[in-house]
């Protein structure tokens, strides 16, 4: 490929030529820790750290190397603009798409070339007047910049021919992951060294976190689709045995066997869809998603395949992702242990489906006309799952679920900003919310830590505000964060999700007019900031509860010395422990801390420090992070200062469509700030009442679930004192925590899951008849039946050879007298 | 040396297990370990001289047949001794050479009741003569003397060494695969006579074909014939219900070297024999092979998930991944006449290795039942771990070996070769792609049963031996071929890339 | 008009042959019986041999009468041993062939 030629001769910098190192590393540690960790004194975790602080540290070099990078490149079209332009002048109908390939030709093999020239007049004429403007008006901007291409192996396999190989495709998309995954793995890592101190699998968690880390790295880079298909399925793999973590519980190993299911179905929308790409866009050819790309954005590929090879794409982003009807397995995820939930179920593994649709954008913008402003499956998707999610985060008891309801909710943001073309904020968004994420998952592990090693909010939990003040401002900063309290990142990225939908007009430049994804994702943002409220109250607010748990004593004994005892026998010796400590544990989170230190049966207490360090930084970084992306008609802040996401992590070039950038829409941020303010505010309202009633109570005695209905008395509410409260209370958080939320919750649990479990039985029972009637009457019945025919024709004939001579005899005269008559009739 | 190779070097391979069988015979029962000792010797040697072939093999060339040697043999039927190999007999020959002498280390201490280490290596000797012959024969006649000498050693194999049912399925196997060579057997002397009585040389007789013009539908019988043969021994649906009886009651040996080698057999005499002679029978029946194909990929899967003997989900999985083979081949095309070989190769490994460590399960548990088992992890965390590798590489995830056989079979179903039906073949790829969550669902339920959770009450308080050092012996080899081959698809499409593009070519493609 | 003579003598004594192969149980019977068909053919032999002028049917006869006596040599033997073994000699008792 000429693509990696022009990349190295170029010098794109060492850490982005030499990307492989990234997956590379992480999986020489996996295989350390596998064959050697147990023997190491740390047990392998220091290895993991090691391998992690290598990546990270080559994540940081990689992403300067990218900034200069980007300046080189746009230095260097500045230096050729003026030629480029007097070129245009000379040539009259040529237009700047002429200068346009001629530096592409630096990046791409010829034979393209003369493709996109091919195309070019017809497509220029898109592209011109597009391109024009934000060159008018930037100036600087839409150099383009050609992503690093580099080959590891150049026949990976090979059939009738064309070889496929392997190789890394770094971009800003690419980089910006590289960072993300790089830290908050690195920060889980440490995190887990003393959440999960005493593990029975000690060893194994980490041996899998580092494979983990290596496939999503390899996933980031993958510059073909079979790579990124494989990078794909084996971090759902180690999905599968995080979660199934600890496996000597059925739930833990159903809800892994479910994931990976879940998983499984979306996986055949990939395979097919990328088979789809294979052969249209790829011509049949190659693999290699910059080719992939090209060919969708150029329209040389028909609209038909390309909307069929999004769909299928999509069936796997559903899975992958957690999106609206696929999201079920998410939550059951959270059996895994608390790091892997902020890791993988997060932070990294479940944007994989969103890295997708950005990392094949033009595939979805054609095939989905995202530029048609008319609703599209993406968008429709992404906006249907963060309603879904949202609702449903109000009627959990388990922290950890709520975070994850949550996590399915914000990943529909995502998906809906990428189905309205709003590529940035999707990816800016990706950013955030993984920041501030797994800044609560860790947190939440904290808190369990402290509170009987339960995640059960309302039982276990209250007031820990005065025990743990780390974890809880980290917690509240986070919790900002996610609910769009402004100057918190995730403000920002939400912020241009909304203004990216164009809808109403509000905002200038959008892609379309998408209205209703504008009004799902209002209404989730109220959403959001409510639940999240009601999650920091009843974690942080009020007293704690967890004395009189019925888990306050379990947590201290039992399983803490099964575990012990376990891990200082060894797992060659499992087999001897086996039969004697399985009987103590019978939920997930009575696994989850086997530290002996704490105090149990005592009051909580705040964490060590290799807990709460990584919290630190992530509520850090969830604030830094809103620096990243400030919005351009910020006139007081510096040029150099705004839009820098957008700027570097957004390709320029052919692998991508023309997309127009939304600009910051004032209505619609005080909009979404309203109705989150309303809704966080409705939510306080709510517990403070209840707590006025009872200190310890965890819910309104004679809330809107005791009293049930919707009041619809709008006009009576306006006339009365408490108009506020009530309407806090019983209409928008009733209704909405109410039934809308049990609805939600019922048809999650008994249609959606339903049909997973129907499906299931009714394939198991078709089985079953199959096996039984089909397989061994009908089919297997016609092999026996041929058998049988045969024994008993012979046991006919043997009915003749009675041993008489004289009967034989008889027969052989009987015979010859036919033959005779035969010879004479014949003769 | 290179002399000796090019004309002896694959006569030497194939009838070395022969002379170390008469050897064996001369050896008096009772000398058990020196029984052990020649027989994997032989299989050494054996090896040996396979991997000098493999060096000395012209890889430039890997689409030409290479150490050919050319013999009278039964002139009066212009049947001559004529081998030799290519790209496509070449990974599969390299997976006999390796499997046989992995299944007598792994036999070393564990013989089948009524044990007898003397007889059964020597049968074992003469399956691998057999088979080797079968992969290297370039005469029809020849090779359905291999094809034929094969049965003979598995029917003792099941019916002396097998479990409670084993004459019902040694019969049941011995009779199905001689049912459809006979079939077999018209067919190639069909192909004598409408050629013109001249030879049976497979390259002569392909070229011979298209001289004479060979009418279509004669070409259509002729392949059909052939189907019978080689469908029934790969086993298609709804040819297949002879595999789980054979799998379920075979020996542990049994089960690998069948799983592992004879099923492909069938396979390879479509790739090796049917597709290049009868071009215009092999475009008629390709859809019906396909959707037979498909069938068996749903049917299988479905099959396993009503099992509730461990042994015998693996053999469903068999028919089941098997149509995965059979549907690159229906498909005509490079990319699918290279899955399959791929596939072959892959599931040869994989599910040998399922089948392994099923026959070790047995052996420690007395059962397979998948409802009496648990908590392998707990007990025997290696086995545990290895099931579970090998779960994961049969249910076709990428990275390892399995994916390489299903991913580009699945791919060439989009685009099969001009002139067959392509929304046909789409469905195909459709239903194939449901196969994988299938093949997912049924191996993640097996392992979840039985290596998850705690053990049983009845296995509790028993110490379980994990894998031994013969076992370990035996299986590293494989699951290191597993991930190496997962990683490096190229090592097996780069020896067979060449040799099928002749192939796809000679379909018009 | 003599061939014919000779012809239904022929024909006649093979049927009394017959007859008495399948329907006695004596054994000795049976193998006089045996006898009566090969004389039967013998007289065949010999009649066409005389018809058509040549010597070669009084040749096969005199060949049958060889193998004849031979046979009978053998036959009875066999019958003796039987006798000898279960003192009867009757056919309806060996069915030891019985499949």
């Amino acid at each position: 490929m000429l693509a990696a030629e022009a990349g190295a001769a170029t010098s794109a910098g060492w850490f982005l030529e030499n990307a492989w190192l990234f997956p590379a590393v992480p999986f020489v540690s996996f295989l350390l820790i596998l064959f050697f960790g147990k023997k190491m004194p740390k047990k392998g975790a220091e290895v993991g750290i090691a391998a992690l602080s290598i990546v990270f540290a080559a994540a940081l070099a990689a992403g300067v190397q990218w900034i200069q990078h980007v300046n080189d490149a746009e230095s260097a079209h500045s230096t050729e603009e003026t030629h480029s332009t007097e070129e245009t002048h000379a040539e009259e109908g040529a237009t700047t798409e002429e200068g346009h390939s001629e530096e592409g030709a630096t990046t791409e093999e010829e034979s393209h070339d003369e493709g996109a020239l091919a195309v070019g007049g017809g497509r220029s004429a898109v592209l011109g007047p597009v391109l024009a403007v934000p060159m008018a008006e930037e100036g600087e901007a839409h150099a383009s910049v050609p992503p690093v291409v580099t080959e590891w192996i150049s026949d990976w396999w090979t059939v009738g021919g064309i070889d496929f190989q392997v190789g890394t495709f770094v971009d800003g998309q690419a980089v910006m992951m590289l960072f993300v995954v790089g830290l908050i793995s690195l920060l889980v890592h440490i995190y887990s060294t003393d959440y999960v101190h005493g593990d029975i699998r000690y060893t194994h968690f980490f041996a899998f976190l580092s494979l983990f880390t290596a496939s999503m790295l390899l996933l980031v880079l993958a510059n073909n689709l079979v790579m990124f298909i494989t990078a794909w399925e084996l971090v759902g793999v180690c999905s599968f045995s995080l979660i199934g973590h600890w496996w000597e519980e059925q739930n833990n190993s159903n809800a892994a066997l479910k994931a990976f299911l879940t998983n499984r179905v979306g996986d055949m929308g990939l395979l097919i869809g990328m088979i789809t790409l294979f052969f249209t866009a790829g011509g049949g050819r190659t693999f290699n998603i910059y080719d992939i790309n090209v060919a969708a954005a150029s329209g040389t590929v028909s609209q038909t395949a390309l909307t069929v090879a999004a769909l299928c794409l999509l069936a796997a982003v559903m899975s992958k992702s957690g999106q609206f009807f696929l999201h079920t397995w998410l939550p059951d995820a959270m059996a895994g242990p608390t790091p892997v939930s902020a890791l993988i179920h997060a932070a990294t593994m479940v944007v994989a489906g969103v890295y997708m649709i950005a990392r094949l954008f033009p595939v979805f913008f054609e095939g989905m006309s995202i530029a048609g402003g008319s609703i599209n499956a993406v968008a429709l998707i992404g906006a249907l799952t963060t309603m879904v999610g949202g609702s449903l985060a109000f009627v959990q008891r388990d922290i950890k679920k709520v975070l994850a309801y949550s996590t399915v909710s914000q990943l529909g943001y995502m998906v809906m900003a990428l189905g309205v073309g709003a590529w940035t904020a999707a990816m800016f968004h990706l950013m955030t919310h993984a920041f501030f994420k797994a800044c609560l998952f860790l947190g939440s592990g904290s808190v369990s830590h402290a509170c009987n090693h339960s995640f059960d909010m309302k039982t276990d939990m209250g007031g820990l505000r005065k025990y743990m003040p780390k974890t809880h401002a980290t917690f509240l900063v986070a919790t900002l964060a996610l609910a769009g309290f402004p100057l918190m990142s995730g403000f920002w990225s939400k912020d241009e999700i909304l203004a990216g939908t164009g809808g109403f007009g509000l905002s200038e430049k959008a892609n379309g007019n998408y209205q209703l994804m504008l009004v799902m994702g209002l209404i989730t943002g109220g959403m959001t900031a409510a639940y999240m409220t009601r999650c920091y109250w009843l974690t942080f607010m009020g007293e704690w509860r967890g004395a009189n748990s019925p888990n306050a004593h379990h947590g201290a004994h039992g399983h803490d010395d099964a575990h012990a005892t376990a891990a200082a026998h060894g797992p060659a010796e499992h087999d001897t422990v086996a039969g004697g400590h399985v009987s103590g544990h019978d939920a997930h989170d009575a696994h989850d801390v086997h530290d002996a230190h704490g105090a149990h049966g005592g009051l909580p207490h705040e964490s060590g420090p290799r807990i709460t360090t990584p919290l630190i930084i992530l509520a850090a970084l969830a604030f830094v992070a809103t620096f990243a992306n400030i919005p351009g008609q910020f006139n007081f802040v510096p040029e150099g200062w705004r839009l820098r996401f957008e700027h570097y992590v957004e390709p320029k070039g052919e692998y991508f469509p023309t997309i127009s950038h939304a600009e910051f829409s004032p209505i619609i941020a005080i909009i979404s700030l309203i109705v989150a303010a309303v809704a966080a505010g409705a939510a306080v309202a709510y517990y403070r009442r209840a707590e006025a009633e009872d200190p310890m109570a965890t819910e309104l005695a004679n809330g809107p679930t005791s009293k049930g209905g919707l009041p619809a008395l709008g006009y009576k509410v306006l006339a009365n004192k408490f108009y506020l409260d009530w309407l806090y209370t019983d209409v928008i958080v009733g209704f909405v925590k109410g039934p809308l939320a049990r609805a939600a919750n019922w048809f999650n649990q008994n249609v959606l899951d339903g049909i997973v479990n129907g499906t299931a039985t009714v394939f198991k029972r078709t089985a079953g008849f199959t096996y039984t009637v089909l397989d061994q009457q009908v089919v297997d019945g016609v092999v026996r039946g041929s058998g049988i025919g045969a024994s008993e024709t012979g046991g006919l004939l043997r009915r003749m050879q009675n041993g008489r001579v004289q009967g034989y005899a008889a027969l052989m005269f009987a015979a010859a007298a036919v033959l005779a008559g035969v010879f004479v009739l014949a003769v | 040396m290179k002399d000796f190779l090019n004309d002896w070097g694959l006569t030497t391979m194939v009838f070395l297990p022969l002379v170390g069988a008469v050897v064996m015979m001369l050896i008096p029962k009772a000398e058990e370990e020196l029984h052990k000792v020649v027989a994997l010797l032989t299989t050494l040697v054996v090896g040996v001289v396979g991997i000098l072939l493999t060096a000395n093999f012209d890889w430039d060339r890997s689409k030409d047949l290479q150490f050919v040697v050319d013999k009278g043999w039964i002139d009066v039927i212009h049947s001559r001794y004529t081998v030799g190999v290519d790209g496509i007999a070449m990974p599969l020959i390299l997976l006999t050479l390796l499997v046989v002498p992995l299944i007598i280390v792994y036999s070393w201490n564990h013989f089948p009741e009524p044990h007898n280490p003397k007889a059964f290596l020597i049968l074992m000797l003469v399956l691998d003569t057999g088979m080797l012959g079968s992969f290297v024969a370039q005469d029809l006649i020849l090779f359905f003397v291999f094809f034929e000498v094969v049965l003979l050693p598995m029917y003792f194999m099941i019916g002396v060494w097998g479990g409670e049912d084993r004459q019902y399925a040694s019969i049941k196997f011995f009779l199905y695969t001689l049912f459809g060579s006979a079939f077999m057997i018209v067919a190639f002397l069909a192909l004598f006579f409408v050629t013109g009585a001249e030879t049976f040389n497979m390259v002569e007789l392909a070229r011979l074909v298209g001289e004479n013009d060979v009418a279509r539908n004669t070409q259509i019988l002729i392949f059909g014939g052939m189907f019978m043969g080689f469908g029934i021994k790969v086993p298609m649906f709804p040819f297949h219900t002879w595999l789980p009886d054979a799998h379920t009651q075979a020996p542990t040996q049994g089960s690998v070297i069948l799983a592992a080698v004879l099923l492909k057999l069938g396979t390879y005499g479509f790739v090796r024999i049917a597709l290049p002679i009868l071009p215009e029978g092999a475009q008629w029946w390709a859809p019906i092979i396909g959707g037979l194909a498909c069938i068996g990929i749903i049917y299988g899967a479905l099959g396993c998930l009503a099992q509730t003997d461990m042994k015998r989900l693996i053999a469903f999985s068999s028919v089941a991944h098997m149509g995965y083979v059979m549907l690159g081949i229906a498909t005509l095309t490079d990319f699918g006449i290279n899955a399959a070989i791929f596939g072959m190769v892959a599931h040869g490994l994989i599910t040998g290795m399922l089948f392994f460590i099923a026959g070790s399960i047995k052996e420690r548990f007395h059962t397979l039942e998948i409802k009496r088992l648990g908590g392998l992890l707990k007990q025997a965390p290696y086995m545990g771990w290895m099931l579970g590798f090998t779960s994961m590489a049969s249910l076709g995830l990428p990275g390892l070996a399995g994916f390489w056989g299903e991913f580009p079979a699945i791919l060439s179903a989009y685009n099969p070769a001009e002139g067959l039906n392509v929304g046909l073949f789409r469905f195909y790829m459709f239903v194939a792609a449901l196969g994988t969550v299938l093949a997912a669902a049924y191996l993640l339920w097996l392992y979840q049963r039985t290596a998850f959770g705690t053990p049983n009450e009845e296995f509790a308080h028993e110490h379980v031996h994990d894998a031994h050092v013969t076992e370990w012996i035996a299986w590293l080899p494989m699951l290191v071929l597993i991930v190496v081959l997962g990683f490096l698809p190229v090592l097996i499409f780069g020896m067979t890339s060449d040799a099928v593009q002749v192939v796809a070519q000679a379909l018009g493609r | 008009m003599w061939l014919n003579q000779f012809l239904v003598l022929g024909a006649v004594l093979f049927c009394i042959g017959v007859y008495g192969v399948l329907a006695r149980r004596n054994g000795v019977m049976v193998l006089m019986s045996i006898e009566l068909i090969l004389n039967a053919v013998n007289i065949n032999l010999v009649a066409f041999g005389a018809f058509h002028q040549t010597p070669a049917g009084q040749v096969f006869a005199l060949f049958v009468i060889a193998v004849a006596a031979a046979e009978v040599g053998v036959g009875l033997a066999l019958v003796l041993l039987i006798y000898r073994n279960r003192s009867s000699i009757d056919l309806e008792s060996v069915d030891l062939l019985k499949g």
